[in-house]
């Protein structure tokens, strides 16, 4: 006992200790990979930034050196590439010090982005559900309908969206449903491609059991295959709210840029306003990490309720 | 060899004796598989009586589990005639007239125990309160009214195969088809669970089909013994237990215990030295 005991102690703290230092190499890892993406990004502004300086310096026949063009490429008032603090700047100064109404608020644009972002997922999500649910039901309807699905994800949006905001224009659609529709074309496949294959997931067992009830089609849609699919669904859901998010923006891009995150892109490479597209694109990724984030919250609610376990709820 | 149930008196009461509830005549069943046909089944002659409790016993392979599914119309027959209560298995089946119990528990991971105990009766139309109620009955029956509220995951196995019992019994159907219900479990488990099926058994009268590969589970169980064997699946004997009906575990030490299963190991072994 007096002998294995002493080495019993020793593996408990070991382990301890494993996992008190993994954690710390996680965070010290992500520490690195921020630390070293920022100093990627200064030192590309100093380099972007200052060839322009140098070629302008030349020009004006100025003498210059090296601490005079660093100094200069990080606070250029129109930079090539901006740095870091002047898009905090930027940011900090849009959001929280222009009124929400003004059309200089980041704010502002971003509500209207969120909002058509969300009307064309919540629109993709229920076209993508229904189509799947056809799918699924349906021999000929799967035939039919899965290559013009998978066709229609292999044209360009850019390509796509000038044409539906023009002939809805026409037909006096405008604003947010032509963006909403963009949103929408781009948000209903990864939802119809993982719902077809959740639908289908449900046990042979479980179809069974069904079966010896003699339960209808929309029994088992309701009481079986719906659901198994959930897991699968909240998956399809996170891709679609980020694709929702991209529809909307490049919906913006040709609508003659009255607001959005995608008219402050347009609008700020217009006037060479690097400063002003950083931000807009800042704002734009934080709003789509938001989003997904939102979704999988709603999908840890869901599936806690459903009484899936906690270990395996917590994977997703 | 072959000893049809009709000549041997059945353990129910007098008044349900001539109760035919299932009858199969020359019934074969043919799979189509890449390597050309599986005899499954093979000139299956069969009846059984209301408030039987038929094992159908043998090794894999000898189509006991495909002859539940016949009787369930999971599959369809490719010669012979079957009837159940009557009809077809078809029409048995819309009839709701049998609850199948599966070798997995197959509870629903979604729903609490007394969720998927409600599953048949939602499926059935049946009312709210009615649902409760019947819940109530059968998972007090399998000694699961503490765990109503509780997700399938956070029960044992046993508990589990309980659960899938109660969720069989809750719309209480005539027969009660097993497919290996206790092959998955431990022995102590097993024992326990097959003294409260034949509780279960005795206070419903249920007829029930039960397929195992356990001869002591068989012979502990039943009242005929389908001994079945392999390639093609057929019946080589039926065996009919003389054990009086209220049976403790302790029987399994009774000489006539164990003379019944000698006879049903003989009739397995002689199938495997045919073979």
């Amino acid at each position: 006992m007096s002998v294995w005991l002493p080495t019993t102690i020793s593996t408990e703290r070991g382990s301890k200790m494993k996992t008190a230092s993994w954690r710390d190499n996680r965070v010290f890892a992500v520490a690195l990979v921020s630390l070293g993406f920022i100093v990627i990004w200064y030192l590309g502004a100093i380099f972007l930034n200052g060839q322009q300086l140098v070629s302008q310096y030349e020009r004006r026949h100025q003498d210059w050196d090296a601490s005079k063009v660093v100094a200069e490429a990080l606070s250029m008032r129109r930079p090539v590439l901006p740095t870091p603090d002047q898009v905090v700047v930027e940011l900090n100064q849009s959001v929280f010090h222009e009124a929400i109404t003004s059309k200089r608020s980041l704010v502002f644009h971003t509500g209207i982005t969120l909002s058509s972002t969300l009307l064309g997922f919540v629109l993709g999500a229920a076209l993508g559900i229904l189509l799947a649910i056809g799918i699924v039901h349906n021999r000929t309807l799967e035939s039919s309908l899965m290559p013009w699905i998978i066709t229609s994800q292999t044209i360009p949006i850019l390509a796509i969206a000038p044409m539906v905001i023009v002939v809805l224009g026409s037909l006096n659609f405008t604003g947010l449903v032509p963006k909403s529709l963009i949103s929408m074309y781009l948000s209903f496949f990864p939802v119809t491609i993982s719902m077809v294959k959740g639908l289908r997931s449900a046990d042979r067992l479980h179809m069974e059991l069904l079966h010896t009830y003699s339960a209808t089609t929309r029994q088992v849609l309701w009481k079986l295959r719906w659901p198994a699919s959930l897991p699968f669904l909240f998956a399809g859901l996170k891709v679609a709210i980020a694709a929702s998010l991209v529809g909307a923006i490049v919906g913006e891009l040709p609508t003659g840029a009255q607001g959005g995150l995608g008219a402050r892109l347009l609008s700020g490479s217009y006037y060479g306003q690097m400063v002003q597209i950083w931000a807009a694109l800042v704002m734009a990724a934080l709003l789509g990490a938001l989003l997904v984030v939102l979704v999988g919250m709603g999908e840890k609610w869901v599936l806690k309720r459903m009484g899936t376990r906690t270990e395996l709820g917590a994977a997703a | 060899m072959q000893q049809a149930v009709d000549n041997v008196v059945s353990l129910k009461p007098d008044g349900e004796r001539s109760r035919k509830l299932i009858d199969i005549k020359d019934l074969s069943l043919t799979f189509d598989t890449n390597d050309g046909p599986v005899h499954a089944l093979s000139h299956i002659d069969l009846s059984i009586r209301k408030g039987d409790f038929v094992s159908f016993i043998g090794p894999s392979g000898c189509g006991k589990t495909t002859l539940l599914r016949v009787i369930a119309d999971l599959e369809q027959q490719t010669s012979g005639k079957i009837s159940v209560e009557g009809t077809t298995p078809h029409e048995a089946r819309l009839n709701r007239l049998y609850g199948y119990v599966f070798q997995a528990p197959a509870l629903y991971p979604w729903r609490t125990i007394e969720g998927n105990c409600a599953l048949p009766m939602e499926i059935f139309g049946y009312g709210k309160d009615k649902q409760e109620v019947q819940a109530d009955k059968y998972l007090n029956l399998v000694g699961l009214d503490k765990f109503r509220k509780k997700f399938p995951w956070q029960l044992s196995g046993g508990m589990q195969q309980r659960a899938s019992i109660a969720r069989a019994l809750c719309f209480e159907p005539e027969l009660l088809l097993m497919d290996e219900p206790f092959g998955a479990l431990d022995e102590i488990t097993r024992d326990h669970l097959n003294l409260e099926l034949l509780k279960i058994w005795e206070q419903t009268g249920k007829t029930v089909v039960f397929v195992t590969h356990s001869i002591a589970e068989a012979v502990f169980l039943s009242t005929h013994i389908v001994v079945m064997s392999p390639r093609p699946g057929r019946i080589t004997r039926i065996i009919q237990s003389n054990l009086p009906r209220e049976r403790p575990l302790d029987i399994r030490d009774t000489p006539a215990f164990m003379e019944l299963a000698q006879e049903v190991r003989e009739c397995l072994a002689t199938d495997h030295h045919i073979d």
